[in-house]
């Protein structure tokens, strides 16, 4: 037991002095411990978060402390309809994108399990777009979307299956999608890989049982594979889903919302409302509402790892 | 089922492990072909192909670039270095490229120095309420920076930080930290305890226990860590775009959007350079620690 080792010492022959005690004491040291990280979080992530929140209530403008004003900022947002938009798209975005990364993350981890040659190359450079800056991978797709020379629509025409270059992100929904697509090709490495190595640790003599019971591929992967990666799946799509949520990078570099406002998601609307409107109230009430989403995400991902235990019969560690 | 009579036909090999062969021998490889490896080469052809265009035409010539028909645009016959010439010379890129560098650096080291110190504090000192400490560091991992950077920059504006390096390495590690500690909590909980009561016994302090014993046996779990800090950092979008504000502090990122568009006409070449040199660092890091990086990222969501 760790804890036995640590108690103070008996007191041996002399008495220590106050100074040598509280050179052992638990308390004392693990304070000190704490202290660097607990001094970033409470700095830097508590104190914001906690002042986001009233800043919500506050008609605060850059260079202006505001003054309490109730709901009133919500009041405004609720018949907003930009906001009521942007809401919209943040759902559709999570919804859709998450889903797509999800299926098509278990699909990549499941043939990346298979044996394969140069099975450690492959999964490293599978992981690629997730180790290269965001930014710099959606400047690479803001030119292959191109309005007049992107390449996609140009190898379409030379294959003829379109006559004019596609609008990527000129057309709401054209733009929706394209996000959506760039969205999907940047976490399907993180949800693939973290996958694989739940799928690694399925004991292959499952498989073996149930090829002699007479199961289809199909029942093995729903019967066995799936079971066993729930509480991984359940965390990582906790992750994917709060990330994709609050996606910022993405939409600023490759639409900027546009057009009108058809791929606004409520990080960016915040950003515009409260940094370039410096309507820092208003923003931050728009931030604030996102909370509700990700604090449903965190009991999701909360009673995911529940059942893990329960799953694997430990106790509460 | 001709499958199944196999396995029943099969003699068994003696010593068979789990992990060397298994049911393979029920693979075939045209089968594997269609189902295996042209699904697996088209995912990995939609995943590269953006670095190969962004690659390819950083090394176009510049009248090659917006003319599709007369030069096949896949490749190119006459390689150029102007793009990335005018990128290291004739912009503030290098100045950009070493700013994140440094906030890169200087961030994780904090991160990490905290990460330490808490992630032993929570394993091996069990101060009362360890556990909960843990539980809420946890949850901070969950925090978005999208939610948090209106109120940080009124925070960062107040402490007078604005516009300087130091907005961004002391932030980044909010971002950091839970991450890291997380990690490093798994690792040091893997040291075996015995060691550190052997050195307690002989009269090392809690101080000279964790640098002599502990971090020298955690050295993998830092460098995973240490590596997927400063890719965090490098990645950093909305935190560098919100408190940095004049053109010589910016980050790589935050650079490249602002100023290669002028106007309506955008210098492709110069900014497809621009976002290669600046992935070059991270992926040649990368391609050096691979196993280390895929276990931080998978050790920190199977903790």
């Amino acid at each position: 037991m760790p804890e036995a080792v640590i108690r103070e010492p008996a007191p041996a022959m002399a008495a220590p002095s106050a100074w040598s005690r509280l050179k052992v004491n638990r308390g004392w040291l693990a304070f000190w411990f704490m202290m660097p990280a607990a001094a970033f979080l409470v700095l830097f992530l508590a104190y914001p978060l906690g002042l986001g929140i009233w800043l919500s209530f506050t008609d605060a403008r850059i260079g202006r402390p505001g003054e309490f004003i109730g709901l009133e900022n919500y009041e405004w947002l609720v018949d907003d309809s930009k906001f009521l938009l942007a809401v919209f798209n943040t759902l559709f975005y999570t919804i859709v994108a998450s889903a797509v990364k999800f299926a098509i993350g278990l699909y990549l981890a499941i043939l990346l399990n298979n044996h394969l040659p140069f099975r450690a190359l492959i999964r490293a450079i599978v992981l690629i777009p997730f180790i290269v800056p965001t930014v710099l991978s959606a400047i690479a797709f803001w030119w292959i979307f191109d309005p007049q020379f992107s390449i996609v629509s140009w190898s379409l025409r030379q294959m003829g299956f379109i006559k004019a270059n596609v609008d990527f992100l000129g057309d709401a929904w054209n733009a929706r999608w394209s996000v959506i697509f760039v969205n999907v090709w940047r976490g399907v490495p993180f949800i693939a890989i973290t996958l694989l190595a739940g799928l690694q640790t399925v004991q292959p003599s499952l498989y073996e049982a149930a090829t002699i019971d007479g199961a289809s591929r199909w029942q093995m992967f729903r019967f066995i594979t799936y079971p066993l990666l729930t509480p991984i799946i359940a965390v990582v799509m906790t992750f994917s889903v709060l990330f994709t949520f609050t996606d910022f990078q993405l939409i600023k570099v490759l639409t900027n919302g546009q057009p009108a406002g058809a791929t606004e998601l409520m990080a960016t609307l915040s950003y515009n409302r409260a940094i370039l409107g410096s309507k820092i109230g208003e923003g931050a009430a728009i931030s604030t509402a996102m909370i509700p989403f990700l604090l449903a995400c965190i009991l999701i991902s909360w009673f995911g790892l529940q059942r893990r235990k329960w799953q694997h019969g430990e106790a509460n560690d | 089922m001709t499958d199944l009579s196999k396995v029943l036909v099969a003699p068994p090999k003696a010593g068979l492990t789990d992990e060397s062969e298994g049911m393979r021998y029920l693979e075939r490889l045209p089968r594997k072909l269609v189902t295996v490896y042209l699904p697996l080469g088209i995912i990995v052809l939609v995943l590269l192909f953006p670095f190969y265009w962004m690659a390819i035409t950083a090394i176009k010539p510049k009248e090659h670039l917006l003319d599709l028909n007369s030069h096949n645009p896949f490749i190119t016959w006459s390689p150029t270095l102007d793009h990335i010439y005018e990128l290291l010379f004739k912009t503030d890129y290098p100045l950009w490229l070493w700013n994140t560098m440094m906030i890169s650096v200087a961030a994780t080291i904090l991160a990490l120095l905290a990460s330490i110190f808490a992630a032993y504090a929570i394993v091996r000192i069990r101060y009362r309420g360890a556990q909960l400490v843990g539980g809420l560091i946890f949850l901070a991992y969950l925090v978005p920076p999208s939610i948090l950077f209106i109120p940080l920059a009124t925070v960062v504006f107040e402490y007078g930080l604005f516009d300087t390096p130091f907005a961004l390495i002391l932030t980044y590690p909010t971002i950091l930290i839970p991450f890291s500690t997380w990690l490093l909590m798994g690792y040091f909980k893997t040291i075996p305890f015995e060691l550190e009561e052997c050195a307690l016994i002989d009269g090392a302090s809690r101080w000279q226990i964790l640098w002599k014993i502990v971090i020298p046996l955690a050295i993998p779990g830092l460098i995973s860590a240490g590596i997927f800090c400063l890719t965090l950092c490098w990645n950093e979008f909305i935190y560098a775009l919100t408190f940095i504000n004049s053109t010589e502090n910016k980050t790589v990122p935050v650079a490249i959007v602002t100023a290669f568009t002028d106007g309506d006409q955008y210098r492709w070449g110069s900014l497809m350079a621009g976002a290669l040199v600046g992935s070059l660092p991270l992926v040649i890091l990368y391609s050096f620690f691979v196993e280390h990086y895929v276990s931080a990222m998978t050790g920190a969501v199977k903790e």
